[in-house]
Formats: structure tokens, C-alpha cells, sequence
């Protein structure tokens, strides 16, 4: 197999797959101790998902009125939904300012106070005094453009840095001997050539896989590349069923209006003009978390509330703030709004609904960002030389629900603490172990296959026929029947990929068949969400399951596990970590979670 | 007579092929492409594609996505955010440098003429060769520069009215709308850096917190790096982002002459 493609080897200390805010943080940081660091990357770096978050990035800097560290971490615990590991969480939430004031060193253009502070402003689930209250201005802003300030900051800080840089050259598969990672199979976009990372630690940084779903506020690159790679190796994925639903997707464009937008005093109108949150979250109204305003608002269309000719979406109004506010802090949605809805906020409502966001689940990791497993009984179980960090980690921080702005702050803190573990394991240029003369055969005879795949059923058909899927029954609202159909509809649609023809042979940037790849890497994660949510019977942050109302800590405070191998599912659990890090702050215990 | 030869792929060939309407199509729109591989051996042609506008997303994006899903799945563009944010998707259009994923298809009249960016190499079909924009963009050192170390645990402090001044600069996206509708960098992109480089270039002059404004100056201080710009200012005309570079190099020559004075 391997025979018929020239194969053209690296030797690297340590490979990043992904420049995204993650990969890029990790790619530095390794960089830094003097190991030889290569980055791998799809797309140049600053065209990596991250460039399109606005709102901000969560940080108890103290800026806008008191702050702790504790506080930002009992509100992500109580967004988690108690789901989060919260040993993970303390390092988080406690290495969360220095990280903001790095990213300031590096020239982050963020908004400021009066003072010359960095700004921060409210966003969803954030508070003051463990939970009591009032709301919490912990957000860090570059206007509403703060992943593109950011994204571009860590690429210019790349460029100082002694780090090998392969754009737009695609990762097809791990390289795992004896259950370890030693590198990692690309394929060079530009001219089609097959290349060979040998390395004794591979970082997974590839983002979420949104695009699994038919209507999504991620780019079209957010494939989880990362999670099928996984997948394929035999690892187990974890809680997959916890996909999150932003509030504010604009009706029919799918393209986000930031939460801090309500931050910024926005609120939502139901078809009685009526601000119905202040029904289901009296305190917090507009800015509880994102699940209870998703489920919100899909309630209010579902009970004949909507807007619009179908009623099937909901109003979010900007028209009562001060142009000069919006025009200063939220300029980027004023003009997305423009583009994508034909809106002028300063007079009109946006129309908006649910729409697909963010995977809280994906690869198991520690808060070192290496790989876990459960092997032999041990659910710790590190998976040696494999490490993942970024939206497609599980670290797990952000539980059943992840609340705004602590995605951008999960980047860098455990990009960064990727690279310190790297850089404390491996020593600069130790000899790579000899690998096993078929090394690259698993992922060149997929890559073949799917080269001259001549099936009857293209690329977009499948990946249609996938999202839609997921968006029909495993969304907002989740019951046993529809998930049921979900398990048979999805495996259906797996069983399509068997019939599926490129038509593009050239390997001159062949997008026909880097799409027909990326698939391959979705359709695994969606039968694994899917059949993670059937299996998980109560409701528990954005899996809300209508037949189990209510969350059941005797039997679900654990994660599930996912593997995935010919079509067929397993799952099993790990438990949740009822611990933390270190005796500063005591284990902070379930209780009902009110908004 | 001196030789003249042209590259390859710049003899546009008339065999280009035409993917009619299909049936029953009431609201139709066709989009002329630009094709060329390298890997055929073929001149570059362009191929037609009629789609429904009706059973079509509202951009010209997403007419290329349907026509690469359901038509011709060897047509071959970037990109990735669909939002104008990530700047992957920057082609000609109609004429015009832009982003495709925020051109409505309604703003365009009569068919839809689709190339890459001028005067770059090309890949393959709409994807041009970033490479030498990359590396001017990296000569400028485009990052933070400073002398006094950075505060420890505190950001460093910068006045509403300081960070004022990178609006219209930070937001680029470094798509090279603007340098590849520049005709000065088309003649001279070896040496003159464009009006994209330049306004990152300034965007650093600007930034209060940066302490090598004499450094930045002093690499700019060339007859073509900077003086190349003859203020036809396509550049802010194109930008899909509404920025002004032709003002921002307007704004690095006023720093270089009074510095000399
Ligand atoms: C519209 C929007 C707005 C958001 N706003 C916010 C916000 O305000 N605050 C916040 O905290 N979070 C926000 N989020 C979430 C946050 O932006 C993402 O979770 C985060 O950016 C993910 O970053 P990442 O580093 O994990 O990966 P990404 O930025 O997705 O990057 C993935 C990288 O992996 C590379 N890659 C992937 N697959 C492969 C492969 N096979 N081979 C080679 N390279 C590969 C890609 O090229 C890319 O460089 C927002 C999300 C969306 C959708
Ligand atoms: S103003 Fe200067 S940089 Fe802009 S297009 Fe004209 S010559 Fe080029
Ligand atoms: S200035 Fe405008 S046109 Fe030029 S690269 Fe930046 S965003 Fe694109
Ligand atoms: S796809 Fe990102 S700018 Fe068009």
C-alpha cells in the first residue's frame, strides 16, 4: 500500500495538529522550551475557527467591580451542571488572569475602561460571591471581535518563535504502536504529497465538530478531525451527548450574534412581545446560561410564541441601546446583522433561534491536557505521547454546559499547560523509537480509498442526509423515541459511506476529497453522540430529555465513553472527579440549579 | 521582435463546459467560473453552471458550495467561517475583489463572473498562492515590540483614546482584497509591500503600547517598500472590511516626513 505513495518523513520533539487559539498557545509553548516544535494546520492559522469568536474571554481580573478566582470557578461548576471535573476547573478558573494578561502582552487590542484597563463585560451564568450575586463583569472584550484579536496576536507571536509551520496540509490518522503515539500521517494540500511526522508527543488542537450538524454558527472546517483520528486509534470519546445550542444564531444564516450582546442590555421578545425570560429565570432573565435560554425560547415557539411567517424563531432587541454603545462595543454584529438578516439594530429586532454551538464533549484529557482512557479498571489510564487541548478535549471543564467566554479562556490555559507537560517529559532531540515498517499503511489505504472511491452517493449527499439527522433528533428537545429513531437514522446514514464517490482525482488541492475525509471524521462522532444521548437517561445541562425531566446524580454524575469500531457503539463511563486541586477551595457539592 | 510568452494557465481556452438550469427552474442565475488545474495539462477555461436560485442559500458562497455539492464537485475555492471574518473565501467577482461569503448573488447583475484574485499564481481554480503575501506580512514584524518589560500581572495601561486609534486597522483579516486590486503591486509586489501589509504595518505605528516605532520607520524608509503607493486608492474601495489602508499609508509618509524635519 504505503508503496505507491512517496512518503516524505519529519522527525519533530513534538507535533501540534490545529493553529487554532489552542494549537497555536501549545505550538508556542513548547516551542519556548527549546524543543523542535512542529505545527500542523488545514487552513492558514488566523482563518482557524477561533478568528470568529466575539464576545469574550472569562478572566476573574477584578476590572469592573469585585472579582475572585472561587467565583468564576463555583459559576462554571454551576454551569458545568456539575459535570465538570472541577480539579481541572480550579486550574482553569486560578490561571485564568495571568493568561488574559499574556495575551495582553502580546498585543491584544482589547477594549478598555476609563482607567486604561482591559474591559470586561456580563455575559450568561457569570456572578458575584459563589452564585449569590449580583452579575459578574468577568469578560474579557476586544469590542465583539475578541477571537480575531486574539487569533491574530498568537500567530504574530508564532512568527518570533522557533516553530516549523505546515499550512494547509491535512492530518489524515495517528501513528499508535502499542497502544502509544508516535506521530502522525498528513497529506500536503498544495501538491497531494504524503508526509510522515514521527514525534514523541502529538497535541490534538483541531476544534469541534459543529458541521455535524445542519444548521451551525462554526465554520465549515469545524470537522472534529481530532475526534475521528481518536475514534479510529480505538480511544474512547467522552460526553459526546453534550452538544450546546446557542440562544442567538440568526434565523436561517445560522451566523452567530454574540451572548454579549445581552451582555450589553439586549433582551428577547417572544410574538406577544413579551420578554419571556423573565418567566423562566426570574433573576437572571436574559443572561442565564445558554441551555436554560435555548430551551427558553425553543418552548415559547413550540407553545405558538414564535415570530415570524412560521413562527418557528424568536426577536432579540438592540433598538433601546445608545447607537454610540453599540457602535463602540458591538460593532461587529451590528454589521453582521446587516449582512446576514438585513437588520438595522439601531431600529429592528434580530431574528433569531437555537442554533448549534459548541461540543462540550470530545477527547478525554487531564488538566495537563494528556490523553485518558479506561483500561484495566483505571479511568485515568494516560495514553502516552497523545494529547489534545481546545474544543476538541474533554478536559472536562465545561461539564454538560459550557458558559460563555470560558471557551477562549480553555484555549490558552490548557494550550499553555500542554506545552509546559511537554516540555517537562520529553528531552530536546532524544531518538525517536523505530517505528514499525507499515506505519503509514492504516492511514494511506483509507486515504486511498477514498481517492478512488467511486460509489454513487457524493460527498455532500451524505454529509446532508448526517446533518440533518442530527438536527432533527438529537437537538434541543430529546426524547427515548426520537433518539431511538436517531440511533436507526444515523446508523443508515454510516452505512452510506460505503457507496461514496469522489469525482475530483487530481492531488492538486483536492477539496473533493479533503471534504470526503472530514466527513469520514463526522459521521463517527455523530453515531457516537447520538447513542451516547439515547443512553443517557435524565436531563443534565444541554441534554435535556423531555421523558426524564430531571437530573439523577445517583446513577449520571459520570461521564460517558464512547468507542466507535465498524459501525458499531460502545459506551461505558468514568467517573466525574469530586475533587479539586488543591485545598484552597473544598469540593463545591450538587444542588439544584436555579437562574 | 522580442519573444513574448505568456504562462500556461493565461490562455483562456473557449472549451469551457455548461451545466444548464435544471427542469422546472423559475428564478435562475448563471455563474461563469474560472477552471484551471495544473494537473491536466489544460489552459484555464470557464465553465458555466445555471443553478435555482430559489433552492439556493442567499450568497455567492453558498452558490458555490451547492454548485461544488451538487453539480461539480471538482470545482475548488477556500474557505471556512461563511461570516467575512476568517478572509479564506476573497476571489473576483463581477469585477470586483471581494469576499464571497458576503456578496448577496441579488447584488450582482446578470451573470455571475468568478475568477481568483489577479495577478497572483494560482493553485487551482479560485485558490490563488498566498505564500508572498505571508512573508511580506511577516517582515514587518508584526507583532508587539517593546523595551520596557511588561507588567507583571497587570496589563499594561492604554487609554479608551489610545485604543482608539487601532480601530480600522485591527479588524483586517488579511484577505488581499486590497493588494491584488493595487496596480502598483501588481507591477511591483516583489518589493513593494501593498496596501495590506502597510496597514498592519501602521496598525503597530499606532498602537501606543509599542515602543520600535523608530525601528518600524526605519524599515519602511525605502523607495519601494512604502513609496510605491500613488494613492489610487483602490485598496479602500475593495476592502470588504471597510478599511482605509490608502489612509494608513497616507499616515505612515506624515510620520516620515516629520520625523525628518
Ligand atoms: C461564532 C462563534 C463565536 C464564539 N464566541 C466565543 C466567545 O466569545 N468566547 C468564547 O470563549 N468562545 C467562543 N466560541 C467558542 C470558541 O470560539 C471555540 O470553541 C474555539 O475557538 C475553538 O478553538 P480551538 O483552538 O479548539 O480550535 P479551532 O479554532 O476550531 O481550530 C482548529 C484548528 O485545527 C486545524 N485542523 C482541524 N482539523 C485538521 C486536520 N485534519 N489537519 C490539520 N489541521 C486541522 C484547523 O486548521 C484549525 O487551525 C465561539 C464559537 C463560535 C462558533
Ligand atoms: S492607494 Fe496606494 S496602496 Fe491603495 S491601491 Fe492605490 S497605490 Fe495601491
Ligand atoms: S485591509 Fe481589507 S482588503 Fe486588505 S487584507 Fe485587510 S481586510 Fe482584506
Ligand atoms: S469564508 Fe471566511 S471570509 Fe468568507
Amino acid at each position: 500500500m504505503a508503496d505507491s505513495y512517496k512518503i516524505i518523513d519529519h522527525a519533530y520533539d513534538a507535533v501540534v495538529v490545529g493553529a487554532g487559539g489552542s494549537g497555536l498557545r501549545a505550538t508556542m509553548g513548547i516551542a519556548e522550551t527549546g524543543l523542535k516544535t512542529a505545527c500542523i494546520t488545514k487552513v492558514f492559522p488566523t482563518r482557524s475557527h477561533t478568528v470568529a469568536a466575539q464576545g469574550g474571554i472569562a478572566a476573574a481580573l477584578g476590572n469592573m467591580g469585585p472579582d475572585h478566582w472561587t467565583w468564576h470557578m463555583y459559576d462554571t461548576v454551576k454551569g458545568s451542571d456539575w459535570l465538570g471535573d472541577q480539579d481541572a476547573i480550579e486550574y482553569l478558573c486560578r490561571e485564568a488572569p495571568a493568561a488574559v494578561y499574556e495575551l495582553e502582552h502580546f498585543g491584544v487590542p482589547f477594549s478598555r475602561t476609563n482607567e486604561g484597563k482591559i474591559y470586561q463585560r456580563p455575559f450568561g451564568g457569570m456572578t458575584q460571591n459563589m452564585g449569590e450575586g449580583p452579575a459578574a463583569q468577568r469578560t474579557c472584550a476586544a469590542a465583539d471581535r475578541t477571537g480575531h484579536a486574539m487569533l491574530h496576536a498568537l500567530y504574530q507571536q508564532s512568527l518570533k518563535h522557533d516553530a516549523d509551520f505546515y499550512i494547509e496540509y491535512f492530518a489524515i490518522d495517528l501513528i499508535m504502536v502499542d497502544g502509544e503515539c508516535r506521530g502522525v500521517i498528513a497529506i500536503n494540500m498544495e501538491d497531494g504529497s504524503i508526509h510522515r511526522f514521527r514525534s514523541h508527543s502529538v497535541v490534538l488542537a483541531t476544534g469541534g465538530y459543529g458541521r455535524c450538524y445542519f444548521s451551525a454558527t462554526s465554520a465549515h472546517t469545524s470537522t472534529g478531525d481530532g475526534g475521528g483520528m481518536v475514534l479510529r486509534a480505538g480511544l474512547a470519546l467522552q460526553d459526546m451527548e453534550f452538544v450546546q445550542f446557542h440562544p442567538t444564531g440568526i434565523y436561517g444564516a445560522g451566523v452567530l450574534i454574540t451572548e454579549g450582546a445581552r451582555g450589553e442590555g439586549g433582551y428577547l421578545t417572544n410574538s406577544e412581545g413579551e420578554r419571556f425570560m423573565e418567566r423562566y429565570a426570574p433573576s437572571a432573565k436574559d443572561l442565564a446560561s445558554r441551555d436554560v435560554v435555548s430551551r427558553s425560547m425553543a418552548m415559547e415557539i413550540r407553545e405558538g410564541r414564535g415570530v415570524g411567517k412560521e413562527g418557528d424563531h424568536i426577536f432579540l432587541h438592540l433598538d433601546h441601546i445608545d447607537p454610540k454603545i453599540l457602535h463602540e462595543r458591538l460593532p461587529g454584529i451590528s454589521e453582521t446583522s446587516k449582512v446576514f438578516a438585513g437588520v438595522d439594530v439601531t431600529r429592528q429586532p434580530i431574528p433569531v433561534v437555537p442554533t448549534t454551538h459548541y461540543n462540550m464533549g470530545g477527547i478525554p484529557t487531564n488538566y495537563w491536557g494528556e490523553v485518558v482512557t479506561l483500561k484495566d479498571g483505571n479511568p485515568d489510564a494516560v495514553v502516552l505521547g497523545l494529547y489534545a487541548v481546545g474544543e476538541a478535549a474533554c478536559v472536562s471543564v465545561h461539564g454538560a454546559n459550557r458558559l460563555g467566554s470560558n471557551s477562549l479562556i480553555d484555549l490558552v490555559v490548557f494550550g499553555r499547560a500542554a506545552g509546559l507537560r511537554i516540555g517537562s517529559t520529553v528531552k530536546p532531540m532524544t531518538a525517536l523509537p523505530p517505528l514499525p515498517k507499515d506505519s503509514a499503511d492504516f492511514a494511506l489505504s483509507r486515504l486511498d480509498n477514498v481517492r478512488h472511491s467511486k460509489g454513487g452517493s457524493p460527498v455532500a449527499a451524505v454529509r446532508l442526509a448526517m446533518q440533518k439527522t442530527m438536527q432533527g433528533n438529537c437537538s434541543v428537545f430529546r426524547t427515548q423515541e426520537i433518539l431511538d429513531e436517531g440511533i436507526r437514522k444515523i446508523d443508515a446514514v454510516y452505512q452510506q459511506m460505503a457507496d461514496i464517490g469522489i469525482s475530483d482525482r487530481s492531488l492538486v488541492f483536492n477539496t473533493d476529497l479533503v471534504e470526503a475525509l472530514e466527513l469520514d471524521n463526522m459521521i463517527g462522532q455523530a453515531v457516537v453522540t447520538m447513542h451516547s444521548a439515547a443512553n443517557r437517561t435524565e436531563s443534565r445541562g444541554a441534554h435535556m430529555r423531555e421523558d426524564h425531566p430531571s437530573r439523577d446524580d445517583e446513577n449520571w454524575l459520570k461521564h460517558t465513553l464512547s468507542w466507535f469500531r465498524d459501525g458499531g457503539v460502545k459506551l461505558d463511563t468514568r467517573p466525574v472527579h469530586t475533587h479539586t486541586m488543591t485545598d484552597e477551595i473544598a469540593y463545591i457539592k450538587p444542588k439544584a440549579r436555579v437562574y | 521582435m522580442a519573444e513574448f510568452s505568456l504562462p500556461a494557465n493565461s490562455k483562456i481556452s473557449d472549451k469551457g463546459k455548461s451545466y444548464p438550469a435544471p427542469a422546472g427552474a423559475s428564478r435562475t442565475k448563471t455563474f461563469r467560473i474560472y477552471r484551471w488545474s495544473p494537473d491536466d495539462g489544460q489552459n484555464p477555461r470557464y465553465d458555466s453552471y445555471t443553478i435555482d436560485l430559489d433552492d439556493c442559500g442567499p450568497m455567492v458562497l453558498d452558490a458555490l458550495i451547492k454548485i461544488k455539492g451538487e453539480i461539480d464537485p471538482t470545482l475548488t475555492f477556500r474557505r471556512s467561517c461563511r461570516e467575512g471574518i476568517c478572509g479564506s473565501c476573497s476571489m473576483n467577482i463581477d469585477g470586483t475583489n471581494t469576499l464571497a461569503c458576503t456578496l448577496a448573488i441579488e447584488d450582482v447583475k446578470g451573470d455571475v463572473k468568478i475568477t481568483p484574485l489577479p495577478h497572483m499564481q494560482v493553485v487551482k481554480d479560485l485558490v490563488p498562492d498566498m505564500t508572498h503575501f505571508y512573508a511580506q506580512y511577516a517582515s514587518i514584524k508584526p507583532w508587539l515590540q517593546t523595551v520596557t518589560p511588561a507588567p507583571a500581572m497587570k496589563e499594561r495601561v492604554q487609554s479608551p483614546q489610545d485604543r482608539e486609534k487601532l480601530d480600522g486597522l485591527y479588524e483586517c483579516i488579511l484577505c488581499a482584497c486590497c493588494s491584488t486590486s493595487c496596480p502598483s503591486y501588481w507591477w511591483n509586489s516583489d518589493r513593494f509591500l501593498g496596501p495590506a501589509i502597510l496597514l498592519q504595518a501602521y496598525r503597530w505605528l499606532a498602537d501606543s503600547r509599542d515602543e520600535m516605532t523608530g525601528e518600524r520607520l526605519d524599515q519602511l524608509e525605502d523607495p519601494f517598500r512604502l513609496y510605491r503607493c500613488h494613492t489610487i486608492m483602490n485598496c479602500a474601495n475593495v476592502c470588504p472590511k471597510g478599511l482605509n489602508p490608502a489612509k494608513a499609508i497616507a499616515e505612515i509618509k506624515k510620520m516620515m516626513v516629520s520625523r525628518s524635519v
